[in-house]
């Protein structure tokens, strides 16, 4: 089936064919897949869908894909869990939460992302892959090398702490710490980039790499029974992934496997780097960068790359966005965990914070259907509850000891 | 010669200064504009760079002292 068109130009909409590229030579505009949706309708189905592995590949017709899948088998179908304790304190009718914070193998949406540009990376032929990250990304990327045998390259400013790559380091790639600015480092990157022609996941390979979110989208619409929801809450950094879940809305309505949408597509941001929410806050197309200062490291991008389109993705659904603090983040994960058992990372914390504020303020109605992207996982990062938490209860080992404790928690919460 | 694509973030202060046009004639950099937004408060250029390495180094950090944003087009390279 040939169902790709290469790619295209999102300002100007040039063609070029498809390759490892990823700005347009013109205009220096970001380069985006596209699809023949004429080719795959009709062979896309509701059924040929619930005939695959249950595993983002499912929707493999839809992803940049033209091989066999080289990585990341068993990457998505996370479940969507119907979050009812969650909703009965939040005065709300429906909340539903899509649970990335266990996609295989590392934890995180970017699983996703990751599975699709190591596939593609090994379908054009490269032998080595290689990204520039402090978090989640290098843990996926070291994970999908391994396992797919190719050599990986990670970049990382020096001065990150060990305990953060330790995550990374233990899939053998070859680490290589930066010394220099945030902003040295960056452009190095780019620099080393451009020169090596690795697949460098978010860079070269940026185009495919970031077609990976759309299932994060697509499996929420299966799971909700073919049914778009009133309101998704998605959590922002660069800006990719709510950009993407709403491309793969439209994709399954231009497929006519889902009837109308009429969901409102909301940025959750934290207020310490919030540019996107920002722009939509102040309805303005124009992203002023940031300098991040918030314990939501991992969506803590200053200058979104895919900003403008995030805002664009809001404003045309008809959804809003919301920043939440440092505190609120905190108690956004303990909220989460408390009710449904779930912990997720500061990123899910982002996400529970903004859409509490948001259907507080009366954005999100409490009786329409609310699904909260959940993209990490709280364990990676458990130091940002340290301050937070201290256990309850501690006694002698005497059983006196404990029946005294328990009376004086009883009478404390009676 | 060497070449940087880059993207420049102008904060307002800045926007009606002849910041371009210093680069080309003070560092002898050659530039070619490919993409730009300009408002009254805020502006951005997505451009070209072509000298030899050391110009391109000392223009990039004259335009840092100015207080000129310099990100590689790609924005940001390094993910979380
Ligand atoms: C856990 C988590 N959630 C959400 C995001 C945001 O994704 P995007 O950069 O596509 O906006 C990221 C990474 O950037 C992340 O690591
Ligand atoms: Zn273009």
């Amino acid at each position: 089936m040939e169902k790709l068109n290469g790619l295209r130009c999102r300002e100007c909409g040039r063609h070029y064919a498809a390759a490892p590229i990823h700005v347009c030579e013109f205009c220096f505009g970001p380069l985006e897949v596209d699809y023949r949706y004429d080719v795959l309708k009709g062979v896309v189905t509701r059924e040929s869908i619930a005939a695959g592995p249950p595993s983002m590949w499912r929707y493999k017709d839809l992803l940049p894909i033209e091989g066999d899948v080289a990585v990341g088998h068993h990457v998505g179908f996370t479940p969507l869990i119907r979050a009812q304790n969650l909703a009965d304190e939040l005065g709300c009718r429906e909340i539903w939460v899509k649970n990335d914070s266990v996609c295989h193998p590392t934890w995180s949406f970017k699983d996703r992302v990751v599975a699709v540009a190591v596939t593609k990376a090994r379908e054009f032929g490269f032998d080595t892959v290689a990204c520039a990250s402090t978090g989640n990304l290098a843990n996926s990327v070291a994970a999908h090398a391994a396992e797919g045998r190719l050599k990986s390259y990670i970049f990382i400013p020096a001065d990150l702490e060990q305990g953060k790559v330790l995550a990374t380091l233990v899939y053998n790639p070859t680490l290589v710490a930066v010394h220099g600015t945030y902003d040295e480092v960056n452009r190095l990157c780019s620099e080393i980039a451009d020169k090596y022609r690795w697949a460098f996941v978010n860079v070269n390979f940026r185009p495919y790499y970031s077609e990976g979110s759309k299932s994060h989208g697509f499996e929420i619409i299966e799971q909700l029974g073919w049914k778009t929801p009133g309101h998704i809450v998605v959590p922002c950094a660069g800006g990719s992934l709510i950009t993407k879940i709403w491309k793969a809305i439209k994709e399954l309505k231009t497929l006519g496997l889902i009837d109308g949408v009429s969901t409102k597509m909301h940025a959750a941001q934290a207020l310490g780097c919030g540019p996107i929410v920002t722009m939509i806050k102040n309805d303005t197309d124009v992203l002023v960068p940031v300098r991040p200062s918030t314990i939501a490291k991992s969506l803590a991008i200053g200058n979104p790359a895919d900003g403008y389109y995030a805002y664009k993705t809001a404003k045309e659904s008809g959804g809003f966005g919301e920043h939440a603090t440092d505190e609120e983040i905190v108690e956004g994960m303990l909220l989460l965990a408390r009710t449904e058992g779930i912990f997720t990372e500061t990123a899910g914390g982002v996400t529970v914070a903004a859409a509490k504020k948001l259907i507080e303020r009366g954005v999100i109605p409490r009786d329409e259907s609310i699904v909260l992207c959940i993209t990490g996982n709280g364990l990676k990062t458990p130091d940002s509850l340290q301050d937070r938490l201290d256990a309850h209860v501690k006694i002698k080992p005497s059983l006196s000891a404990f029946d005294r404790a328990l009376a004086d928690l009883k009478s404390q919460t009676s | 010669m060497a070449r940087l694509r880059v993207r420049l973030t102008f904060p307002p202060a800045l926007i009606q200064e002849p910041i371009v046009y210093r680069l080309v004639k003070d560092f002898d950099i050659v530039i070619n504009i490919r993409r730009a937004e300009v408002k009254a408060d805020h502006g951005w250029i997505a451009l070209e760079l072509e000298a030899d390495e050391r110009a391109l180094e000392r223009g990039v950090k004259w335009l840092k002292d100015k207080g000129v944003q310099v990100d590689p087009i790609e924005r940001d390279v390094i993910v979380p």
